[in-house]
């Protein structure tokens, strides 16, 4: 009988030895742990996209409750939810302007002029590597989606025309499909830009013309037609710069004889979907 | 190191694909007439571009040098033609880009004479005055990796080279250039390799010909001199026969380690072509202006070997060769095997261009792609002992950064794997996406 309560009693008295060693360490080695970097992290979106620079939510939150950062950074949060986290913090908002990734190019299978057919792996990369794919310009979309494929918000989807056409009410402008495009061809843009050029080829005149139909000529009309300074012509392509020129108005886009300066309300390539602009 | 595999003179692994050589092993090389319009990319061979040294409107000679090398890793360039610069600027490459290039409109009414200096004196060059030499002649590797020659034969210091081998495997299927240049010009080729040879001072040249040219063999044996220290070994019929470490292994037993290089082992490798063409500049004062290729493949009417001047348009040398049949589909640059299709017949030919075969519907139809049953014959296949199969599933994951740990770069693209592979899946392909992937991809900011 005695035997028996040997074992049980050895175990109980290691679990109060070591539960006393715990008691004493909790007292004086605690370490504090700001609350409000758990609340932060519930309030924010969980997605660990990386759009704010930072390398997940919980991170994030950490420096937002260290004022490192402003709540703003995060572009996936709607502006209510940036609200609530700048008042329970007590900081400013910090509100960014809404970007959203822009396709520098509006050549899609209708007006890309095809010089071969590509067969092999469906990929803009695998593609790229093989003779640049089967369109005629070396410098625009593939049409064949690594950007779809790459997009985590499910904001990416190629349209009827072969373009990928990005949602901005889901595009949260992290950098994600311009890394995967292997022609470079997605920009940040703010949603509130409207004009936008759409072509992104060096070439000038009927050389640029011969290989897409909405291709830019560099014909310069556009730069003729803007608030003096906003456009100016770099590498046959206008820039368009918003800090120096005037307001933005639409007549920079009415006598573009290619199409390939927009003005954007909303998605690309919508105008183009309904009027089929540009289509010889 | 098998004593086996040495008596038979192979490596481990490869393939056999048929040859199809017997298009055009028989027929001489023909020179192709000039034509009006020639093209010369500035970054026609691996390394810094070259810089041009001429302008729009100017007058150039045959010959005549048009651009200077851009670094050490960079060679001239010479006007493939006497005619008159059009234009400096940029022109579509076989990659499908636009690049830098001089374009050249021939002179119809020249003699197109060489504007080529006299023969060198060779021997009583210094070492560094001869590999000057071979850079100044835009002489690069003609096996098509276009890899300047003068920096292969820059052996530093403490390093000794035994014994230069001279590559006229021609492993490729339908190419018989090298084959024909070596029925030729045997004489052109051994006073190359004697040249080559006394200048790293080497004990010895191995020329390593494919068995399945005993013309070759024959011919090239004939015309060794007695006494020279030249031997010309059969090697066993196998793809790649002709990749630079798979030769070595074959001909010496030794195995040029990942990483490094021949020279590592004492051997220097040089193509056939290139070795005829620096026979040719330092005997006969003739820069590196024109190649010999191989037009071949079912979609062309007349099969040939010709010599070409660099820069001349596809299309103009499809023409010659009494142009496509109508069921063409693709064009290829370069063997079958390593080749690339080409998207457009303006791209020009380029110093490393072997070859342009044209296939039809029956050879290019993609076969239908089933998944990798994991059967394992990419890997008996690969001569690099690599993976291919996990090579390929990373790369359609995506997940290219875990691809350098199963030495993706280690892979010379000699597509064993795509050819052995039975569930048709694009290995090559995979592989060069995570490739240029890995070297080319823009990093996010921040």
């Amino acid at each position: 009988m005695n035997s028996l309560l040997i074992a049980p009693a050895i175990m109980a008295g290691i679990g109060l030895l070591f539960g006393a060693i715990l008691a004493i360490a909790q007292r004086f080695l605690k370490v504090d742990e700001d609350p409000r970097i758990e609340a932060t992290n519930a309030m924010l979106p969980g997605t660990n996209c990386g759009a704010c620079g930072q390398p997940g939510c919980l991170p994030f939150a950490e420096k937002l409750v260290a004022g490192k950062v402003e709540p703003g950074q995060c572009t996936v949060s709607s502006d209510d939810d940036i609200e609530r986290i700048a008042e329970f913090l007590n900081v400013d908002a910090g509100r960014k302007e809404k970007l959203v990734a822009r396709l520098r190019c509006g050549g899609g299978a209708r007006q890309a002029h095809q010089i071969a057919e590509y067969q092999g792996f469906e990929g803009c990369r695998a593609a790229a590597v093989v003779s640049g794919g089967g369109k005629g310009c070396a410098w625009g979309c593939l049409g064949l989606a690594d950007c779809e494929a790459a997009c985590t918000f499910d904001a990416i989807h190629m349209n009827a025309n072969g373009l990928p056409q990005v949602d901005t009410e889901k595009c949260t402008a992290c950098p994600d499909c311009s890394a995967a495009c292997p022609r470079d061809l997605f920009e940040l843009v703010p949603l509130k830009q409207n004009l936008y050029v759409q072509c992104n080829i060096p070439l000038a005149g009927a050389a640029a013309r011969q290989l897409c139909s909405v291709a830019c000529d560099a014909c310069g009309k556009c730069v003729a037609d803007a608030a003096p300074g906003l456009i100016h012509m770099e590498n046959n392509l206008p820039v368009i710069d918003y800090s120096a020129g005037g307001p933005a108005r639409p007549d920079a886009v009415f006598r573009c004889a290619t199409h390939s300066i927009v003005w954007l309300e909303g998605e690309q390539f919508q105008e183009q979907e309904s009027r089929r602009a540009g289509v010889r | 190191m098998k004593p086996l595999s040495l008596l038979r003179h192979s490596f481990e692994h490869g393939v056999h694909p048929a040859h199809h050589k017997a298009q055009t092993e028989d027929l001489p090389i023909q020179r192709v007439p000039f034509v009006k319009d020639y093209v010369m990319p500035l970054g026609q061979h691996i390394g810094v571009p070259s810089r041009a040294v001429v302008v729009a409107g100017e007058r150039v000679r045959r010959g005549q040098i048009i651009a200077e090398p851009g670094g050490f890793v960079s060679t001239a360039l010479h006007s493939p033609v006497t005619g008159t610069i059009r234009e400096v600027g940029n022109f579509r490459g076989a990659d499908g880009r636009f690049a830098p290039a001089i374009a050249i409109e021939a002179d119809p009414f020249a003699t197109q004479q060489v504007d080529a200096g006299a023969a060198q004196d060779w021997e009583s060059l210094s070492l560094e005055k001869f590999i000057e030499a071979v850079q100044m002649a835009g002489i690069v590797g003609l096996g098509g990796a276009a890899f300047p020659s003068h920096v292969k034969l820059s052996v530093p210091d403490g390093v000794r080279i035994r014994h230069l081998l001279v590559n006229g495997a021609e492993c490729e299927p339908y190419l018989t250039n090298d084959h024909r240049l070596m029925v030729e010009r045997p004489d052109a080729l051994l006073d190359g390799a004697e040249i080559v040879r006394q200048k790293l001072g080497a004990e010895e040249t191995i020329i390593g010909v494919e068995s399945n040219k005993p013309d070759a063999i024959e011919i090239i044996r004939r015309h060794i001199q007695p006494g020279q220290p030249v031997r010309v070994v059969p090697l066993k019929v196998k793809y790649p026969q002709g990749a630079e470490k798979m030769m070595i292994k074959s001909v010496f037993g030794k195995e040029v380690p990942a990483g490094q290089l021949p020279r590592d082992v004492e051997v220097n490798v040089n193509n056939v072509g290139t070795i005829v063409a620096i026979a040719d500049y330092f005997l006969r004062g003739l820069p590196l202006i024109e190649r010999v290729l191989t037009v071949a493949g079912p979609g062309v009417t007349y099969p040939a070997n010709l010599v070409v001047p660099l820069g001349t348009p596809v299309r103009e040398v499809v023409r010659f060769c009494g142009g496509l049949k109508g069921e063409s589909r693709e064009i290829i640059m370069g063997g079958p095997m390593m080749g690339r299709p080409i998207a457009s017949l303006d791209v020009p030919v380029l110093k490393g261009c072997s070859g342009v075969l044209v296939f039809t519907e029956a050879e290019t139809a993609r076969r239908k792609e089933y998944p990798c049953i994991s059967c394992g014959r990419c890997l008996e296949a690969c001569p690099y002992f690599l993976n291919p199969s996990r090579l390929a599933r990373l790369s359609r994951a995506r997940m290219y950064d875990a691809m350098k740990a199963y030495h993706v770069f280690d892979c010379v693209e000699c597509g064993c794997c795509t050819f052995a592979c039975p569930s048709s899946i694009p290995i090559v392909q995979l592989i060069r996406t995570a490739k240029d992937d890995l070297t080319h991809r823009k990093e996010p900011e921040e």
